[in-house]
Order: C-alpha cells, then sequence, then structure tokens
C-alpha cells in the first residue's frame, strides 16, 4: 500500500508478565475507516494507547501519519485526535471552557481557540449548554464534547475507542453520523469496537483481534461470509429430542445450549434452510417454541474467527 | 517544542485558575481552614507549653509553617484526580509542552499558597498580633515559607505519581496530620519527652517555623536556622522534583 496512514508491524506490548499486544500487524490506508473489533481484553485499548503516544511499545515498528510513534511523538501528536475509552475532559469546567483550553494547547491562540470552540460546539449540538460544567453533563453529550475535542485541529488520523459504548441508540447514531460526516473530509479514521454492527456501519475494513494479535482481516461481508453468514437458532419444547433433532436436521456446525433448550447453526440459504428446518421438525414430530433467523453474533464471528467453535460443537 | 513551553504553561495555569471560578466554594474553604485551625489552637484548645512570650507570637509563625505542610495534601490530591478523569491523556497525546501540566500545576499551588498565607497573616493582624522586623522580615518569611511549600509541592506531585489512587490520597492524608504535628509548629520541643523533642527537631518544618520566628523576633526563639529552613528545602526539591519529572515520564511506561 502506497503511503498507509498507520502501519504496525510486531507491536508488543507487556504489562507485568501479560501481553496485550502480542506481534499485531495492521495497515491502514489513507481516507479509509477501518475497524478493529475484538471482545474485553483483547487488547484495543493498548492498541490505541500506543499509536496515540500515551503508551510505549515493548518492540514493533509503529508510523502513524508517516512517523514513529516512540521517536517522532511530537510529530505524531500534531497530527492525530484521540476520542479515548473514557471521556478526556475537565469535568470541572463547561464545554466552551474545555474546547478553548484545548485550542490553546494546539496553539491556536487566544482568538483562534474561541472561534474553533464556537464552530465545534454548533457543530456538535451543544452551543445551548450554558456555563453547565461537563460533570453535569449527559452521557451522549459527554461522548460528543469529547469527540468536538479530538478535532480540534482537524487531524489527519482520528482514533476512536469504543466511541458509542455505553450510549443509547440515539446517543450512538449521532456519533456515527458524526464520524460519517469526518470521513468525508479524507481523515483516517481507527475505531475500536465491541459490535460487529458498528464496524458493519462504519468500517471499509476490519481487524478481528484477539489476544493481542490480528486474527482476520478484511472488509464486513468478507468476514461473515467467513463466519457463514446468518444463522438459524432453533428452540425446542423438550430438551430429551435435542440429540435426536442435531441427527436430523439439514444443518453442518450445530452448537447446542442445553440449558435453553437450544440448536443454532449457521446458514448459507436462509429461506432454504429455514423451510426444511420446519418440514424436518414437523415429519419427525419434535415441537419446537420458536425457529428463527438472525445475523451471526460477535460471539460467532469471534468464536468462529479464532477456532474456538470446534470446542463448542464438541463440548456439546 | 520548547517554543511553546512558557504559552502552554501559562494555558495551563489559567485552566486551574478557571477552576477556581468554577468553584469559589472550595477556594474559600481551602483559604478559610487554617484560619480555623489558627482560631482553634490559639483560644479553644489554648495551648503553649514551654512558650517564653505570649502563645499567639508563637503560634501565629507556627500555622503559617503547618498550613504550607498541609499544602501537600492538595497538591496531592489534584495531581490524582487529574491522573484519574483521563484528561491527562488528552493532555499528553497533543502537541503540548511536556512539562505545562506540572508547571500549571505548581503555579497555581504556589499562588494559593501565597493566597493563603496572606488570608492568615491579615487574620492574625486584625486579632492584634504584630510581627517584629519590619517589612523586610516579613517579605524574607513569606519567602522561606513558600519555599518550603515548594518542596511540599513536589512531594505531592511525586507522591500522587506513584500512588495514582484516591485511596492513597486519604492514607497520606491521615499521615500528613501527625507529621505536621511532630514539628515545633504548635508546642516548643523543649516540653516534649527526650526521643519526640529529637524527632520534631529534625523535621524541616520546624526549621522553616524557627526561622520565621525568629524573624518576627519572638521572644525565646533559637537563631541560626535560617540556612536549614532553605537548605533543607532545596535537598527536599534535589530529591523529588527529578523524581516526579522522571515519573511524569514514565506514565508512557
Ligand atoms: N494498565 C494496565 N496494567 C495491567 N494490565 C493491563 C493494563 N491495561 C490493560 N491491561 C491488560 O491488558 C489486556 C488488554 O487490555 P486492553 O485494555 O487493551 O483491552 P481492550 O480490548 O481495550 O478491552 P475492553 O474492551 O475491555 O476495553 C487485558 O488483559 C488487560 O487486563
Ligand atoms: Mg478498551
Amino acid at each position: 500500500m502506497a503511503d498507509p496512514a498507520i502501519t504496525v508491524e510486531g507491536a508488543e506490548k507487556s504489562y507485568g508478565g501479560k501481553k496485550a499486544l502480542d506481534g499485531l500487524d495492521l495497515t491502514v490506508a489513507r481516507g479509509t475507516v477501518h475497524g478493529v473489533l475484538g471482545p474485553n481484553g483483547a487488547g484495543k485499548t493498548t492498541l490505541v494507547r500506543v499509536l496515540s503516544t500515551l503508551l510505549r511499545p515493548d518492540a514493533g515498528r509503529i508510523e502513524v501519519a508517516g512517523h514513529d510513534v516512540v521517536r517522532e511523538a511530537y510529530a505524531v501528536r500534531l497530527r492525530i485526535g484521540l476520542l479515548g475509552q473514557h471521556a478526556a475532559l475537565d469535568e470541572e469546567l463547561g464545554g466552551r471552557q474545555n474546547l478553548e483550553l484545548f485550542g490553546r494547547l494546539h496553539h491556536l491562540g487566544a482568538r483562534g481557540a474561541r472561534a474553533r470552540a464556537d464552530e465545534l460546539l454548533e457543530r456538535f449540538g451543544l452551543a445551548d449548554t450554558g456555563r453547565k460544567a461537563v460533570r453535569q453533563y449527559s452521557g451522549g453529550m459527554r461522548r460528543r464534547l469529547d469527540l468536538a475535542a479530538s478535532l480540534i485541529t482537524e487531524p489527519e488520523v482520528l482514533f476512536l475507542d469504543e466511541p458509542t459504548t455505553g450510549l443509547d441508540p440515539r446517543g450512538r447514531a449521532e456519533v456515527w453520523s458524526s464520524v460519517r460526516s469526518l470521513v468525508g473530509g479524507g481523515t483516517t479514521v481507527l475505531l475500536t469496537t465491541q459490535y460487529l454492527e458498528e464496524a458493519d456501519q462504519l468500517a471499509d475494513r476490519i481487524s478481528v483481534v484477539d489476544a493481542g494479535r490480528v486474527v482476520a482481516e478484511g472488509t464486513a461481508d468478507e468476514l461473515k461470509a467467513e463466519t457463514g453468514g446468518d444463522r438459524i437458532d432453533v428452540v425446542l419444547r423438550n430438551a430429551g429430542e435435542l440429540g435426536a433433532a442435531v441427527a436430523l436436521l439439514p444443518l453442518t456446525g450445530v452448537s447446542v445450549d442445553a440449558d435453553r433448550r437450544l440448536l443454532s447453526a449457521p446458514v448459507t440459504d436462509r429461506m432454504e434452510a429455514l423451510s426444511g428446518v420446519v418440514r424436518a421438525l414437523r415429519e419427525a414430530g419434535i415441537e419446537a417454541e420458536d425457529v428463527a433467523l438472525r445475523r451471526p453474533t460477535l460471539d460467532e464471528v469471534f468464536l468462529h474467527l479464532t477456532g474456538d467453535d470446534h470446542r463448542v460443537k464438541e463440548a456439546a | 517544542m520548547s517554543a511553546h513551553a512558557l504559552t502552554d504553561s501559562w494555558t495551563m495555569t489559567r485552566r486551574e485558575l478557571a477552576r477556581w471560578g468554577r468553584q469559589p466554594v472550595q477556594l474559600a474553604v481551602n483559604l478559610v481552614f487554617p484560619v480555623m485551625l489558627l482560631l482553634m489552637f490559639g483560644y479553644l484548645i489554648g495551648g503553649g507549653r514551654g512558650v517564653t512570650g505570649a502563645y499567639r507570637d508563637y503560634l501565629v509563625p507556627g500555622m503559617l509553617a503547618l498550613t504550607m505542610a498541609f499544602g501537600l495534601e492538595g497538591t496531592m490530591l489534584a495531581v490524582t484526580q487529574d491522573l484519574n478523569k483521563g484528561v491527562i491523556d488528552r493532555f499528553r497525546s497533543m502537541p503540548m509542552a511536556n512539562g505545562a501540566v506540572l508547571v500549571g500545576r505548581s503555579a497555581a499551588d504556589m499562588l494559593q499558597s501565597a493566597m493563603a498565607l496572606v488570608v492568615l497573616i491579615g487574620v492574625g493582624a486584625a486579632l492584634g498580633w504584630r510581627p517584629g522586623g519590619g517589612p523586610a522580615a516579613l517579605l524574607a518569611a513569606v519567602g522561606l515559607l513558600l519555599l518550603f511549600r515548594f518542596a511540599m509541592l513536589w512531594i505531592g506531585i511525586h507522591l500522587a505519581l506513584v500512588a495514582g489512587k484516591p485511596e492513597m490520597v486519604q492514607a497520606v492524608q491521615i499521615l500528613v496530620w501527625p507529621v505536621g504535628f511532630l514539628s515545633n509548629a504548635l508546642a516548643v520541643p523543649g516540653s516534649m519527652p527526650g526521643w519526640l523533642g529529637t524527632v520534631v527537631g529534625w523535621n524541616p518544618m520546624s526549621h522553616t517555623a524557627t526561622a520565621v520566628r525568629d524573624l518576627f523576633g519572638v521572644p525565646g526563639t533559637e537563631s541560626g536556622h535560617a540556612w536549614a529552613a532553605i537548605l533543607w528545602p532545596l535537598a527536599l526539591l534535589a530529591v523529588f522534583f527529578p523524581l516526579a519529572v522522571r515519573r511524569f515520564g514514565r506514565l508512557s511506561r
């Protein structure tokens, strides 16, 4: 790739003896949105902190906007914006005071900082928050202000660490639309999330991370195809018939949850699978409480990609 | 980078001032607390074992020094809060001068301590306390007190960076009291049991208090402590300033 916005080769970082990044590789092209998808403890925040110069990696070559994050940290800081997992704001000050403070620290000057603060408050629908301290903001307002603060200088590369975790659907939609409008302006975005849907909505490409390394990478469609796309869930009335149903249903890769009397399997042709299952159950006289098609959850994509779904099947 | 060191430090200082503007009550409480202690020890508890002259003349310089020592808590609390609030991450990810965060903290804390001294001296004067030695002595005394405060400041920053957790601040807050009172701020060491008197004599704060009393011409004050009152804080600074700066740089480890 010619002149990528982010290059990570063999990044390693340990806390005590525990490896948070374990040889992680990543390349992000300029002007694209890259999703980093992974469960709790996968190393997402550690990666973002290394990329944004907050944390020194133990090993690896890591460049952001063409500069090394360790040796040229200052040059990197000139070119990035950061929305951390937790709000990075002065809670005692008001929204405008926060943005002016960060503007001054970006050396926009007093007048420039004030103008920029006005602009951003307007753009993020925070213009009428008055003198309220950030402490008194709602979660959604705080997230928007935090995002505004990370955009003071229209960064070349923007890092968003779980930007919508803890927000209600409306807050989430607001953040999503803000991110979309940014990308139009040529900013490169690296976004971490635990939600497949979020990566799906926003990212051009996705890296699935587990235990500090990338276990799969591709577009959302590629990843979903790899996990078998949609799934079918069948809930039986009688748990005793689970074994018989597994043997007889026209499905492969079935996982069983006996407590919930549930069978689950990936499907390729949605309609054929649905009608096949319903017919087979009826013919065998097995009663089902529910039969439903659904998108795979992150767990399933994840279990599939890390090869753990075989273990699930054997256990069942 | 260093081209911005001054601007950034000033910006960070203004941030603290803006926080005062947001929480005037908090600021007022910080300034009034030492006055309360002064009134409590001067009028309610009424100590002064072994004091030669008026207890008030002995007590006011002691309270001034004690106020500087207690400043350590405030510094530690503020730094710990910053560290745990995440805002420090934003500062560290921005192209600002590295030290500005700490310089801003220092400037604001020193200013608040200077204000606390003015308030205490003002209240003392209102109650009829008259320091001897004239304006020059008063200025020199304030200088010694602020130097001591500056040393406490960097100890506070270092402890906050080492401990990092709000719970640890409480532990230090509890410890600051006995250390503060194991000095000659309130009572004459000669009136204490032998070993205690020795500890108290060693306490850097005792030297500052004694030097200030000497400047104010408090009767019965040993003279010649000015050097110790200068050298002790400088020695503490020589240890804790580099430690704190190094710790701050190591936030990225
Ligand atoms: N400061 C730290 N000290 C010790 N261990 C840490 C520290 N920060 C992270 N870890 C460990 O490193 C691993 C990766 O953590 P990280 O925060 O990067 O994960 P994450 O993918 O962001 O998780 P989450 O989705 O919960 O935010 C975890 O096992 C975590 O316990
Ligand atoms: Mg995280």
